[in-house]
């Protein structure tokens, strides 16, 4: 069923892609676009993350303008929008990957657990450790399935014998859905299994580290119908544990598996909210525009 | 939105992620400095390598820019010049120049007497001081029976003493210029009669035995003309092949073999290169030995694999859109690389070829092969004398013992790395000059 | 002369371009539009009918002359000095050859030798002036058939690409016969040479001492070409080259790829490439002359005995030399690690050296093994330092104060000088090129495929 889904989204995708591009020039000429101040509720009773007030700037550039969101405890967060809005490069502020992008400076407040995550005292090493990720390709490293697993246990010292670590490989892969199907095979390199299945070894990878957030960056776009199933249905069963954001090109999967979702459009948030009533009610006129497929 | 009630942690999850890692991060970002230091100190220790050589090249090389010259009173006498008095050319060629200049020295150190003392004091002047003097009487056949003051070229002890390279505090048999010229030079020093030119021998001459006469000119000419032949032959060739490898070749085994073989050709040890010459051009062809063609012939087979590399990524530069707008418009492939494709990769060529050709400056193992080494006096003519280069001269006067040689051959070394500079300078121009992005 | 003769031939192929020009507008009665092909097209047609086959039989010709001028001299020469044995026949070619261009000859002529002088001098004239006439001809001969050819049907574009495409198609075999070159003059004078010591000898054989005697009671009049000791003295200057490269241009490489700022990394990158643009024979002059005595000196503070020529100074001196070449390999096999591999690392909570020793380093080993292959045959393969730096004795040791022979510097060693072509000592010269392209071939190709293979898999 979600193939059909899959392929009607993308057909509309290619039908109304001309007519989107000339939209994005001409759409801030329409004053009900002028609003850019955000809508919705940007907070939840169990916020695992606050951010306030975030702008990010790639050297003269600023990508993101006066963010503020709720990320709440054991959810799923969808964050749409359509290309170069900003919603990855939000994403990577909240494990503070821009770090590693030299011209790349964030502002404002984005917290932890009570905790400032850009604060001086803060080490990104444990942070990262805090807040796993999981990337658009799936990028397994060029070890075997059970290294890949065991690499961040390693390289944080988290267990002391070998009976922890393979537990805890086990367990991980257990968790990303995985174990069955790679039990009998450990010692084979990440990259002999298919796409699907390397990213959900990716997000066993990130499991392994037990971190409380996991950052998931349009984690299906390169996989097939139905290893996105697969993923979506993992990623539901994760949010007992961890609170998840994903960033999502298609809005069905965000309709699948979030809670909450938040429309970014050039730089700005523009609304977050309940994701039913997102995208069955949508309050600004952009994101409606945006969910009925004007632009995309 | 109700907080949902965690799940049973399975055992292998109950870990204080927060903790552990904080346990360890002293440690991890100690390894990372230490990483990161062994990272610089890598890279310092290749720049003060090359500082060090650069310093360690100019500190003895350039003493050799300057030369030490005694004024030695000399009077043309007749008497030894042209004793018949008939001022005959051949005789005057011919007479016994050595016995003005000794006489010279015997006028500045009346005291001086008995054979090895005179035969020290002579030592103190070059041989060439000699020919000067010839040169001079046959430039000027006036100065027969007068007297003047001339700056005579001083032997290389006495350079090498003046420029304070000798210890004086050894035993004197442990040296090479003994107490007693060391007290004639001192002599001359205070009367300002020893006196320090630039050295322009070291441009002008050819190879020698002695050296003070000994310069680089025969090498300049060689290398010059070895890497004429070594351009000529290798850039049209190379370009040629780079064209017709990127623009015309069909993909198959054939152009497959070519590809293969370039790339090997470029990692083939340069004496490889040298065995082939001898063997092919010298034994085969019977080309004469030591000659620039043949060099030079060496040289362009070694240059060809860098130029056509080099030619391929210049072509592979230039947009196919310009190829297809040449053939659109009814051009032939020929007219279309010609006219359109061809100018535009030229810069890039050209790049490549200057690179190419500097390290063909650079070369001399294969140059060894075809007995480029030998000792050549004179500057050679044209591309079938017998020559050296400059980079076997080098190796040719390190092997020398005196320090006169050593100095000298930093001299040549510091004259060829200006080359090098200059031909990568120029490639480098060229490049940012004719850059473009597409 | 030659050279006369070729730069009229290029004014005659000038003068038959405008020519075969002229000639195609007056056949056009000046239309261009009624022609074929351009007109410049007829005027290189002509001009490739003139020059070309006059060019190809002017060069087989000069390639010929001299040795059947030789044939003939020799064959007219009294029977006593006709058959002498080869070697010393070639002596009175040369003596002959010097008598004629006028140099000082080894022995003063007698009757026969200015006989035969005089022959060399007029076969030679003959020669020339025959050449002449036959390349005129020819010229004019073919620039005069062009001319005729010329019509506004003529398909003279054509005619003149395909000239060219060949032109094209032989540049681009040079390299190969450059191969073929290489491999067919090592490989004959090796089979000379292994016709006269067994091929076992050579590769096992344990004693290098090619000199052979002058007389046959001369002490170790043999010679001894036994080659391992060379191999074992090249391996441990290219051992020692290695330990000082590896590390050093592997650092360097990932602090200029993963730590240095892009300022600095635009200056330090070209800096140390600076050291592969030096020119060998100044690494040599500096190993000899400074690092040498530098070693002796350390050495004899630390009481240790280091041979003048030692192993060490050159090996450390080639290492210095072959930094920028690991660094710069291995920078491009770094920067081929695709991004995500970093990216999934970091996000992991790895640290920089982390990542670089967890990740990088193995994904990366394959690539820099095979650049490091490719240092290791331009280390066996490098010639001017070792013939500076290192010594001649062929000492079998693995110690690097003493000194050892590498193949290259006795490959130099055999060659310089005064030499017979066909003894031993100089056919072992070539039986050594012979081993050492055969064993940098096998390095470059292993070395090239496994950088391919790896490049592919991550494209």
């Amino acid at each position: 069923m979600s193939t059909t889904i899959i392929e009607t989204k993308s057909a509309l995708d290619t039908a109304l892609r001309p007519a989107a591009e000339a939209g994005k020039q001409s759409s801030l000429e329409v004053t009900d676009y002028d609003n850019r101040q955000t809508v919705g509720a940007i907070t939840v009773d169990h916020p695992k993350m606050v951010c306030r007030n975030v702008n990010v700037y790639y050297g003269a550039k600023q990508a993101l303008r006066n963010v503020g969101i709720d990320i709440g405890a054991n959810q799923v967060i969808a964050f749409i929008g359509p290309s170069g809005c900003g919603k990855s490069t939000f994403l990577r502020c909240l494990n503070r990957m821009n770090d590693t992008i030299v011209t790349c400076r964030v502002t404002g407040q984005l917290k932890l657990d009570d905790e400032d995550i850009y604060a001086p005292v803060i080490d990104v090493v444990q942070l990262r450790a805090r807040i796993g990720m999981v990337f658009q390709k799936p990028n397994p490293f060029p070890k075997s399935i059970y290294e890949n697993v065991a690499y961040g246990p390693r390289i944080h010292g988290m267990v002391n014998t070998k009976a922890e670590l393979d537990e805890l490989v086990r367990a991980s892969l257990e968790r990303a859905g995985l174990l069955k199907e790679v039990d009998k095979r450990m010692n084979d390199p990440g990259t002999s299994l298919s796409g699907g299945q390397q990213q959900r070894l990716c997000i066993a990878r990130a499991i392994a580290v037990n971190p409380e957030v996991i950052l998931m960056d349009e984690p299906c776009s390169a996989l097939d119908p139905i290893a996105t199933a697969k993923i979506e249905e993992l990623i539901d069963e994760l949010r007992e544990n961890y609170t998840i954001v994903i960033v999502t090109h298609s809005m069905q999967q965000a309709a699948r598996v979030s809670q909450r979702t938040a429309y970014f459009h050039l730089g700005d948030l523009i609304e977050v909210g309940e994701t039913d009533q997102i995208f069955t009610n949508p309050k600004h006129k952009l994101t409606e525009d945006y969910i009925t497929g004007r632009f995309g | 939105m109700n907080k949902p009630t965690p799940a049973a942690v399975p055992a292998a999850f109950n870990r204080d992620i927060k903790t552990i890692v904080n346990a360890g991060l002293q440690r991890r970002h100690a390894a990372e400095r230490r990483f990161r230091s062994y990272g610089l100190i890598a890279i310092s220790l290749g720049l003060l390598f090359v500082v060090l050589m650069f310093a360690n090249i100019i500190a003895k090389g350039y003493p050799a820019f300057w030369q030490t010259y005694v004024q030695v009173p000399i009077s043309f006498d007749p008497a030894v010049i042209d004793p018949q008095g008939i001022r005959d050319p051949a005789a005057i060629e011919s007479a016994d120049y050595a016995a003005l200049v000794r006489a010279g020295m015997r006028r500045m150190f009346p005291a001086v007497e008995g054979r090895t003392e005179l035969r020290a004091l002579y030592a103190l002047v070059s041989s060439d001081a000699t020919y000067e003097l010839q040169r001079r009487i046959h430039q000027n056949p006036a100065l027969i029976g007068s007297s003047q003051e001339i700056w005579l070229l001083a032997s290389a002890t006495v350079d090498t003493l003046v420029k304070g390279n000798i210890d004086r505090t050894l035993d004197e048999t442990e040296r090479s210029v003994k107490d007693n010229q060391i007290g004639w030079v001192d002599k001359l020093q205070a009367t300002g009669k020893i006196e320090k030119q630039f050295n322009t021998i070291l441009f002008s001459g050819g190879d020698s035995r002695e050296p003070e006469q000994a310069g680089i000119r025969g090498a300049l000419m060689g290398s010059f003309y070895t890497l004429l032949i070594t351009f000529l032959l290798s850039f049209p060739i190379g370009v040629a092949t780079a064209v017709y490898l990127e623009e015309f070749a069909p993909k198959n085994r054939w152009t497959d073999l070519i590809e293969v073989n370039i790339n090997n050709l470029a990692a083939v040890p340069s004496i490889v290169f040298g065995l082939l010459g001898l063997a092919v051009f010298i034994n085969f062809f019977s080309l004469p030995r030591s000659a620039p063609l043949v060099g030079g012939l060496v040289l362009s087979l070694m240059t060809l694999p860098v130029i056509i590399i080099a030619g391929r990524a210049a072509l592979t530069s230039v947009p196919p859109s310009i190829r297809e707008a040449a053939l659109g418009m009814g051009a032939s492939k020929l007219q279309m690389v010609g006219h359109h494709v061809l100018p535009l990769a030229m810069p890039g060529m050209l790049t490549g070829s200057i690179i190419g050709m500097a390290r063909a400056l650079g070369e001399s193992a294969p140059l060894l092969m075809i007995g480029m080494v030998a000792f050549i006096v004179d500057v050679p003519k044209g591309i079938m004398d017998p020559a050296t280069v400059l980079p076997v001269q080098i190796y040719l006067w390190s092997d020398l013992p005196e320090r006169a040689f050593v100095e000298r051959t930093s001299a040549a070394i510091m004259v060829l790395l200006a080359f090098m500079v200059l031909m990568n300078g120029l490639a480098i121009i060229l490049r940012k000059r004719f850059e473009r992005r597409w | 002369m030659q050279s006369f003769l070729l730069l009229t031939l290029i004014l005659l192929s000038i003068g038959g371009y405008y020519l075969g020009r002229n000639r195609a507008f007056a056949v056009a009665g000046g239309q261009i539009r009624h022609l074929h092909s351009l007109p410049s097209f007829y005027g290189s047609y002509t001009a490739l009918w003139c020059g070309l086959p006059a060019l190809i039989v002017f060069a087989v010709w000069a390639t010929l002359q001299p040795s059947v001028i030789i044939d003939l001299v020799v064959s007219g020469m009294p029977p006593e000095l006709r058959n002498l044995p080869p070697d010393q026949l070639n002596l009175v070619v040369n003596d002959l050859k010097n008598l004629v261009s006028g140099n000082i000859v080894s022995s003063t002529p007698d009757a026969a030798m200015l006989d035969a002088a005089n022959r060399y001098h007029n076969l030679q004239l003959i020669g020339n002036v025959s050449l002449w006439v036959v390349i005129l001809t020819l010229a004019i001969a073919g620039a005069a058939y062009a001319w005729r050819a010329i019509s506004p049907s003529l398909r003279a574009r054509n005619r003149v690409e395909q000239v060219v495409n060949l032109l094209l198609i032989l540049s681009s075999t040079v390299a190969i016969f450059t191969t073929i070159g290489i491999v067919l003059s090592v490989l004959f004078e090796s089979i000379l040479f292994f016709r006269k010591v067994p091929i076992t000898e050579f590769l096992f054989g344990t004693q290098w001492s090619p000199q052979t005697a002058l007389r046959a009671d001369q002490v170790g009049s043999s010679g001894a070409f036994g080659s391992v000791p060379l191999f074992a003295g090249t391996l441990l200057i290219s051992g020692i080259a290695m330990v000082v490269a590896v590390p050093i241009g592997l650092m360097a490489a990932l602090f200029l790829s993963e730590y240095a700022t892009p300022k600095f990394r635009a200056v330090a990158k070209p800096a140390l490439e600076i050291l592969a643009g030096i020119p060998t024979v100044v690494y040599g002059f500096f190993a000899a002359l400074t690092v040498a005595p530098l070693i002796r000196e350390i050495g004899a503070a630390m009481g240790l005995h280091v041979a003048s020529e030692s192993a060490l100074a050159a090996g450390l001196v080639m290492g210095i030399m072959i930094i920028p070449f690991v660094s710069s390999l291995s920078d491009d096999v770094i920067n081929a690690v695709p991004q995500s591999m970093r990216d999934g690392s970091y996000a992991l909570g790895a640290t920089k050296s982390e990542t670089i020793t967890r990740v990088l380093l193995p994904a990366a080993l394959p690539g820099i093994v095979g650049s490091i292959l490719l240092a290791v045959s331009r280390a066996i393969g490098e010639t001017m330092i070792v013939v500076m730096a290192a010594g001649l004795s062929a000492n079998l040791t693995a110690n690097p104060l003493e000194a050892v022979t590498t193949v290259t510097v006795q490959i130099v060693t055999l060659l310089t000088g005064d030499q017979e072509f066909d003894s031993p000592k100089t056919l072992a010269a070539f039986a050594l090129g012979l081993m050492l392209f055969v064993v940098t071939l096998i390095l470059n190709i292993i070395a090239l495929h496994v950088v391919r293979k790896y490049r592919e898999q991550y494209e």
